[in-house]
């Protein structure tokens, strides 16, 4: 059977991964090709690069890191960050990307995802939503989590799968950097709405966010972290050897 | 020399960096001279079916490459490539592929119970249905792959040398004399694809 993902997510900027990464024996830890050869040795499923540089000297960086990780990783490659047109897909797909995902970019113009999907396949399109609990109801929002958008989050989620999107990160806001464990509820609506692969992001703390997230909600495929994978909290082998203990399947 | 068709579809940067990045001469290319002197051939692919074996007609390169595989050298399709291979795909109608391997390409669709995603995307474990696959010398049976697909082949037990579990038995790999294919990327597929590619770049023509 098909097995869950663990998927690291490194925050690029200026070709250098920010938010400090502290592992033991790295020596230079804030090289992208290094810890994405790190994460690979460990068995990350997948890696997903972002990139948070705003200028277009930091754009052309990016685009040669990625480069270079994709010349010596061999592993799916997800790039976010900046995607506002179909040349930003074309930019990043060139440089060894295998899937790209859309934010704000789809907001401001949602058939985005439907030009992105049809030239160059679902597979390919990650509708990454950052959702909060507004009025009782969840809202999608933009711009890194700064502005409400009004929209319902699940009909969004719905009308981007309906335009092609293949995949979809669900970020909480309500739970991201609490490290309480991931946002049951939320993920629980997503997968309920929708038939793609949904990644679950925001809240892990420690291995056991990661086994009740799998044993609560069958539906999720994928966990996605950061500062717990970049700081060591959790180690990816031990991670995967512990969901296995518990009848997750697992590539490890 | 490894000739990777590029028939303007798909992007071949990466499978063109795993053969680099295990050492192999690995060259993206449309000239037919270059598949005639290549040793062995790998025809890549992503998207529609109809659309990618009309592009790779219209090169005319598809003749050649039935022309080199019936010659005995040895040929890799990956992914919407290995499809290619088979007699036909069901897939948006009915296409006539390469013939090189007995079988036809049909939908996950109805085949595989309801409430499984499709496209069939993620890591998933091969299980080895031929003894000594040349592909699989440096790989266990068990191992994970990436796989990213709706459609996958069938009626071609004579070819199959793995098949995964998703709901039902879905062909991963054949091989056929000189004829192989991957319906996972081995470009994709971590250390274990690293092996594939270099076992295929091992294997020998067949006289």
């Amino acid at each position: 059977m098909i097995t869950k993902r663990i998927i690291p997510c490194l925050d690029v900027k200026d070709g250098r991964v920010v938010k400090g990464v502290n592992f033991l024996g790295l020596a230079d830890v804030s090289s992208p090709v290094k810890l994405a050869e790190y994460y690979s040795s460990c068995g990350a499923d997948e890696l997903v690069f972002y990139d948070i540089t705003a200028s277009a000297e930091g754009r052309k960086l990016f685009t040669d890191i990625l480069t270079q990780v994709a010349s010596r990783i061999f592993i799916p490659l997800t790039v976010g960050g900046g995607i506002n047109t179909v040349d930003d897909f074309d930019r990043v797909l060139k440089c060894g990307a295998d899937k790209v995902s859309v934010n704000s970019g789809a907001i401001r113009n949602p058939s985005l995802v439907r030009d992105a999907a049809h030239r160059y396949g679902d597979q390919c399109v990650v509708l990454s939503a950052d959702v909060k609990r507004v009025d009782g109801e969840f809202r999608v929002f933009a711009k890194g989590g700064r502005e409400d958008t009004g929209m319902e989050a699940i009909s969004w989620i719905k009308r981007c799968v309906s335009m092609g999107a293949g995949e979809i990160v669900v970020n909480s806001i309500d739970t991201d950097g609490v490290k309480k464990g991931f946002d049951l509820e939320m993920l629980d609506a997503v997968c309920s709405a929708v038939n793609v692969p949904v990644i679950a992001s925001g809240g892990a703390g420690g291995i056991d966010d990661f086994v009740k997230l799998f044993k609560a909600l069958p539906g999720v495929d994928a966990g996605l972290a950061a500062s717990i994978f970049h700081f060591g909290e959790v180690k990816i082998k031990d991670l995967k050897q512990t969901l296995r203990d518990n009848d997750i399947i697992v590539r490890l | 020399m490894i000739a990777i068709i590029n028939y303007g579809v798909g992007n071949l940067f990466s499978l063109k960096s795993s053969l680099n990045f295990i050492g192999a001469d690995a060259r993206v290319t449309d000239r037919a001279e270059d598949l005639r002197e290549a040793d062995r051939i790998i025809l890549p692919g992503v998207g529609a079916f109809s659309d990618a074996i009309e592009k790779l007609r219209a090169t005319g390169l598809d003749r050649v490459l039935i022309e080199e595989a019936h010659r005995g050298k040895p040929l890799m399709g990956i992914c919407l490539g290995m499809q290619m291979l088979f007699e036909k795909s069901l897939e948006y109608g009915e296409y006539e592929g390469l013939g090189l391997l007995q079988g036809k390409v049909v939908a996950m669709q109805g085949v595989i119970p309801t409430g499984l995603k499709i496209p069939h995307i993620g890591w998933n474990a091969l299980r080895f249905t031929q003894e000594d696959c040349p592909l699989f010398k440096y790989v266990n049976n068990g191992d994970c792959v990436y796989f990213v697909h709706s459609y996958y082949a069938t009626d071609c037990s004579r070819s199959t040398a793995a098949v995964t579990e998703y709901g039902a038995e879905l062909t991963a790999a054949s091989a056929y004399k000189n004829i192989f294919g991957c319906q996972f990327h081995p470009e994709k597929s971590g250390d274990v694809g690293l092996n594939i590619l270099r076992a295929f770049c091992e294997t020998e023509a067949v006289k």
